[in-house]
C-alpha cells in the first residue's frame, strides 16, 4: 500500500491530510500556524502519522502548500539585495527596472540593474547581437554593488531564451556558484516590464524558500518520511522542491488554489463556482474544467505589478471571526475579525465579542461551543447576521460568475458552517466531506504541468505545424516537470493574433497537465 | 472655436508644469474622455514619469500660445499591443524623429501634443515632450478617442496625415509622403511590420494658425482635473461621480449590472454590445450599450438617451474608475455617464465623418444634452 501526505500552511492554520491509493482521506488534522512554519508541520505530521497508524517510508509523495514567499514579500522579510541584467539595448532604455516599485521594498532589494545589448524581436531575430565581455562587465559591477541574487530578463525571451542562459553561465563564473540566478523566460510571459518584476522578486525571496523548503525536509527525514517531495505551485500543479527553491514565485498564492481543486477532486464538480470561508476572510473562485480560472489583469503582489498566472479570485472580509455590530443602518459583518482568537473571545466559546459563528449557531445553522452562550443574542440580530451573510456571498458570487445562468456552488474550509444551504443565483449548493481540509487535499492531489507561451511566426511553417509543435513543447516540459508521459494532456490553447498589423505573428499559449509518474 | 468641457479653466495662457504625480491623474481621466477605448495607458504612464524624472517637468502651454507660423507635431506610438509591451522603447525616438520632420520642413518644431484621449497614447506625447524638452500644447484632435486616426478634427480643416515620421528603437527612421490619408496607414503598417511591430509616429504636422483654428483646447488640463477628482474621492472614500459631472457638463445616464457582454471581432475591430440591468433608482429600466473599440450609442429601454460622438463613457460605481470596453465583463456595477463633445464634431462635416451614420446606425444625431431634456419632460 502507498500514501500521498499533503500539507497547506496557511496564515492561522497548518492542516494536513494522508491519502491513500484511492485518494481516500486517512487522517487529517489541523494546528496552528507557527513563525518558523516547521513547529507547525511538526506537530501537524505528529497528528496524521499517529491518526492513520501507517509506516511512514509508505508514503511515496509528499506535497506542501505555503504561503511563505507571499508573506516575505508582502511583509519585507528577509529580503535579497536581487540585481538585474535586462538584455534589449538598444531597446527599453526609456523604462528602466525597478521604475514604480514602492520606495519600502526598494530600500531591502536596492535598485541595482544593467541594460545590456540583446534580446529578441517578435519573431526571434536578435534585437542586437550579445556581447559577452559588456554582460561581463556588468555583473562585476554589480558584484561590487554588493547583489546576493541576480535576475535575467530579456527581451522576448520567452521565445528564445538563450541569450538569458548566456549570461547565468558567465554570472556563475563571475558571481560563483552561491549567488542565484532567476531566468525571466522561466518565470513569465509576454509583458516585459511585469515579467521581469516577477523575476525580481524571484531572486529576492530565494535565500528564504531555500530554507523554509529545506526545514520542511527535515522534518519529514526527522519523521522517517523517504517520500519524493513536492511544493504546489498557483496553477494547482506541483514542482519539485529542487525546482521550487529555484523558482519559489510560483507558489504565491497557491492557498487558495488549493482549496479550489481540493474541492473540485471532493465533489467530482468540475466546473463550479467555489466559496473558501476562513477565518477572517471568504475567497471566492472559479473552477473550469477542475483548475482554477486565471486571472486576465495584471496582478500586483506587495505593490509590485507582475503577470503571473494567478487565479481569479475575489476576496471578502468575512469568516468565522468576523465581528457583527448594530448600527443604525442595520447590522454589519467584518471586515474586522477575532481570527484565531476566536476560540477566546467568541459568545459561544465563553467570550464577550459577538461573531459570526456565535449567530450561526444561534440561529441552527451549526452547532459548536455552548449553544446556551449565544442564547440571549436578539433573534432581530441573528436573523439581520445571517441574512446579511447570505446577501455578502451572493453578490460575490455573481460578481465573480460569467454568464446570467446559475452555477453550482461548492462551499468549503472552517467557516462554511456560516452559509445556508440556499443561495440565490445558485443551481446547488454542495458542502462536502472533509470540507474543514480542502486546501490540504488540493495539495495531495496535485498534478504536474508544463507550458509554453510565445510568440510564433504562422506564415512559413503553416499554423497546424506551429501549433503541433507548441503542444509537442508543452508536453515534454510536463514530462520534464515529473508527469507520465502517457497521461500528459493538453489543458488549455490559446491563439491570440497580434492585433490589427497585415502579418502572420501570432501568439500562443499552451499548458499541458499529467499524472505525477509513481516514486 | 472654444471647448464646451473647457469652461473650469481661467481662461488666459496657462502657465503650468506636469509633474510625475499630475501622470496618474492624466492617464486616469484621459481614460474617461477616451470614451471606453484606447487600452490600458501604464506603459505610457512609465514612459512618461521615466522622462520627467530624468529630464524634469514638462511645460503645459495654451493653444493660443503657439506662434501662427511655428510647427506642431502631434505625437504617439503604433503597433501590436502585445509586442508594445515587450520591446520598450529607447528614449531617442523622439529626437530622431521630430529631427528628420525639421529637415524636412526647413523649420524648428516648437511643440507636441497629443491625437486622442484613452490609453497609452494620452501619456506618449508627454514623454516626447519631455525628451525634447519641449513644450505640450493643452489640447488634442479629438477630445476623446475613435477607432480611427482619420477622425481627428484636423481631417476637417484639410490637414493630412502625411508626412508622417516612423522612428523605432534602433534609429531607424522613414518620412512617408503619401497621397492621402489611406496611403499613410497602408504604408506606415509596413513601415512597422518591418521595425518590428512597433514604432514612434509624429503625423498631422500643423502650424499654429492651423492648430488654433482645430484643436480640441483644454483636453490635457482637463483629463488632469478629472483624474485629480477620482483619485481624491477615493481617497475620501466618495463617489467621484458628481464631480467628474461637474467638471464635463455631463449627465448620469444610467446605473446599473452588467448582465450580457456581446464581442464580435470579424471585421478587424472589436465591435459588442453591453447589457445592463437598472439598479436603485434605474430599477425595472434596461440599457444597452452599443461599441466599436470606443461606446457608439447608448439605448435606456430602447430609446437612445447618448450617441456618438458625444462622449459615453462606464465608471466602476464604486471607484469611478473608468471601464474600457475590453474589461466589460458580467456581474460588473456601473454608472453611465454621457458628456457633450466639443462642437466642432457637431457640424455637418463633423458628423459625416464621426457620426452615428458613419457608424451605421440609421439615426439621426441628437445632442446628449437635448435628449435628457426630453426623458425628464
Amino acid at each position: 500500500m502507498s500514501y500521498r501526505l499533503g500539507i497547506d500552511v496557511g496564515g492561522t492554520n497548518t492542516d494536513a491530510v494522508i491519502l491513500d491509493e484511492q485518494n481516500r482521506v486517512m487522517a487529517k488534522c489541523k494546528r496552528p500556524s507557527s513563525e518558523d512554519i516547521s513547529t507547525g508541520i511538526t506537530e501537524a505530521v505528529d497528528a496524521v502519522l499517529g491518526e492513520s497508524g501507517i509506516n511512514p517510508s509508505q508514503i511515496v509523495h509528499a506535497m506542501l502548500g505555503t504561503t511563505h514567499s507571499t508573506n516575505a514579500i508582502v511583509e519585507r522579510k528577509g529580503l535579497a539585495r536581487a540585481g538585474i541584467i535586462r538584455l534589449g539595448a538598444p531597446s527599453g532604455i526609456a523604462v528602466p527596472p525597478f521604475l514604480d516599485w514602492p520606495d519600502d521594498i526598494i530600500r531591502h532589494i536596492g535598485r541595482h540593474y544593467r541594460i545590456v545589448h540583446g534580446g529578441y524581436e517578435y519573431n526571434g531575430v536578435p534585437i542586437a547581437p550579445v556581447d559577452r565581455d559588456e554582460i561581463r562587465r556588468a555583473l562585476e559591477e554589480l558584484k561590487d554593488e554588493g547583489i546576493t541574487a541576480l535576475a535575467v530578463s530579456g527581451v522576448f525571451s520567452p521565445v528564445n531564451s538563450e541569450q538569458e542562459m548566456i549570461v547565468r553561465d558567465i554570472a556563475q563564473e563571475v558571481l560563483g556558484k552561491d549567488v542565484p540566478v532567476s531566468l525571466s523566460s522561466e518565470v513569465g510571459s509576454i509583458g516585459m516590464l511585469e515579467r521581469e518584476n516577477a523575476t525580481i522578486l524571484n531572486a529576492a525571496i530565494q535565500h528564504i524558500a531555500d530554507s523554509a523548503y529545506g526545514s520542511f525536509q527535515n522534518v519529514l527525514r526527522s519523521h522517517n518520511v523517504t517520500a519524493d517531495l513536492f511544493i504546489t505551485q498557483n496553477d494547482g500543479t506541483l514542482m519539485s522542491v529542487e525546482y521550487a527553491r529555484r523558482y519559489p514565485v510560483f507558489t504565491i498564492a497557491s492557498g487558495p488554489t488549493n482549496s479550489l481543486r481540493g474541492a473540485a477532486f471532493l465533489t467530482g464538480i468540475h466546473d463550479a463556482v467555489v466559496v473558501d470561508v476562513g477565518g477572517t476572510t471568504t475567497d471566492v473562485g472559479i473552477l473550469k474544467n477542475g483548475f482554477p480560472r486565471e486571472s486576465t489583469s495584471a496582478v500586483e503582489i506587495g505593490g509590485v505589478r507582475t503577470n503571473f498566472r494567478m487565479p481569479d479570485l475575489i476576496a471578502i472580509g468575512l469568516g468565522g471571526g468576523s465581528i457583527v455590530q448594530e448600527t443604525d443602518a442595520g447590522v454589519t459583518v467584518g471586515p474586522e475579525s477575532v481570527g484565531y482568537r476566536i476560540t477566546e473571545e467568541a459568545f459561544v466559546f465563553g467570550g464577550s465579542t459577538l461573531t459570526a459563528t456565535d449567530c450561526a449557531v444561534s440561529y441552527g445553522l451549526a452547532s459548536l461551543g455552548e449553544h446556551s452562550r449565544v442564547s440571549n443574542i436578539k433573534k432581530n440580530t441573528v436573523d439581520q447576521t445571517v441574512q446579511r451573510i447570505k446577501e455578502m456571498v451572493e453578490e460575490v458570487i455573481d460578481r465573480i460568475k460569467t454568464t446570467s445562468d446559475d452555477v453550482p456552488v461548492v462551499v468549503v474550509g472552517g467557516g462554511s458552517i456560516l452559509l445556508p444551504r440556499e443561495l440565490n443565483g445558485t443551481s446547488s449548493v454542495v458542502v462536502p466531506d472533509n470540507f474543514d481540509v480542502a486546501n490540504a487535499i488540493g495539495a495531495a492531489i496535485s498534478q504536474v504541468s508544463g507550458s509554453i507561451d510565445g510568440v510564433f511566426d504562422v506564415a512559413t511553417k503553416g499554423r497546424d505545424a506551429v501549433v503541433d509543435e507548441v503542444k509537442e513543447a508543452a508536453k515534454k516540459e510536463a514530462v520534464k516537470a515529473g508527469a507520465r508521459e502517457s497521461s500528459v494532456e493538453i489543458v488549455e490553447l490559446e491563439e491570440i493574433p497580434l492585433a490589427y498589423l497585415p502579418s502572420n505573428a501570432v501568439r500562443f499559449r499552451v499548458k499541458a497537465v499529467g499524472r505525477l509518474a509513481a516514486g | 472655436m472654444c471647448y464646451k468641457l473647457h469652461n473650469f479653466c481661467t481662461g488666459g495662457v496657462l502657465v503650468r508644469h506636469l509633474t510625475v504625480k499630475d501622470i496618474d491623474f492624466l492617464a486616469v481621466g484621459a481614460a474617461v474622455l477616451g470614451s471606453g477605448g484606447g487600452g490600458d495607458p501604464y506603459l505610457g504612464k512609465l514612459m512618461a514619469k521615466a522622462a520627467i524624472m530624468e529630464k524634469g517637468e514638462v511645460q503645459l502651454i495654451d493653444v493660443d500660445e503657439v506662434p501662427d507660423d511655428k510647427l506642431v507635431i502631434p505625437s504617439a506610438m503604433m503597433g501590436a499591443p502585445a509586442v508594445m509591451l515587450e520591446k520598450l522603447p529607447n528614449g531617442s525616438e523622439p529626437e530622431i524623429s521630430f529631427r528628420a520632420a525639421a529637415s524636412f520642413f526647413g523649420t524648428e518644431v516648437c511643440a507636441t501634443m497629443s491625437i486622442e484621449a484613452g490609453g497609452i497614447n494620452s501619456c506618449i506625447p508627454v514623454y516626447t515632450a519631455a525628451r525634447l524638452k519641449l513644450p505640450l500644447v493643452d489640447c488634442d484632435g479629438m477630445g476623446r478617442a475613435f477607432p480611427e486616426i482619420p477622425m481627428v478634427t484636423f481631417s476637417l480643416g484639410g490637414v493630412e496625415a502625411s508626412p508622417m515620421v516612423c522612428c523605432d528603437e534602433k534609429g531607424n527612421k522613414v518620412v512617408i509622403e503619401s497621397i492621402n490619408n489611406a496611403w499613410v496607414e497602408t504604408l506606415s503598417r509596413a513601415v512597422t511590420v518591418a521595425m518590428g511591430l512597433s514604432s514612434m509616429i509624429g503625423l498631422y504636422t500643423m502650424d499654429g494658425k492651423t492648430l488654433k483654428k482645430w484643436a480640441v483646447r483644454g483636453t490635457i488640463s482637463l483629463a488632469i482635473e478629472i483624474g485629480k477628482r477620482i483619485v481624491q474621492s477615493n481617497q475620501k472614500k466618495m463617489s467621484p461621480v458628481d464631480s467628474i459631472l461637474e467638471v464635463t457638463n455631463g449627465y448620469r445616464l444610467f446605473e446599473g449590472k452588467v448582465t450580457d457582454v456581446q464581442r464580435d471581432l470579424t471585421t478587424g475591430f472589436v465591435r459588442g454590445k453591453a447589457l445592463f440591468e437598472g439598479i436603485e433608482s434605474y430599477r425595472g429600466s434596461v440599457m444597452r450599450l452599443e461599441f466599436q473599440n470606443e461606446n457608439l450609442v447608448a439605448f435606456l429601454d430602447e430609446k437612445p438617451c447618448a450617441m456618438v460622438p458625444d462622449l459615453i463613457t462606464i465608471l466602476d460605481r464604486e471607484t469611478g474608475n473608468p471601464i474600457t470596453t475590453e474589461h466589460l465583463k458580467y456581474g460588473q456595477r456601473a454608472v453611465i455617464i454621457g458628456m457633450p463633445c466639443v462642437d466642432i464634431w457637431r457640424s455637418e462635416k463633423g458628423l459625416a465623418q464621426v457620426g452615428p451614420r458613419y457608424f451605421q446606425y440609421d439615426i439621426d444625431y441628437v445632442p446628449v444634452e437635448e435628449l435628457m431634456k426630453e426623458q425628464s419632460r
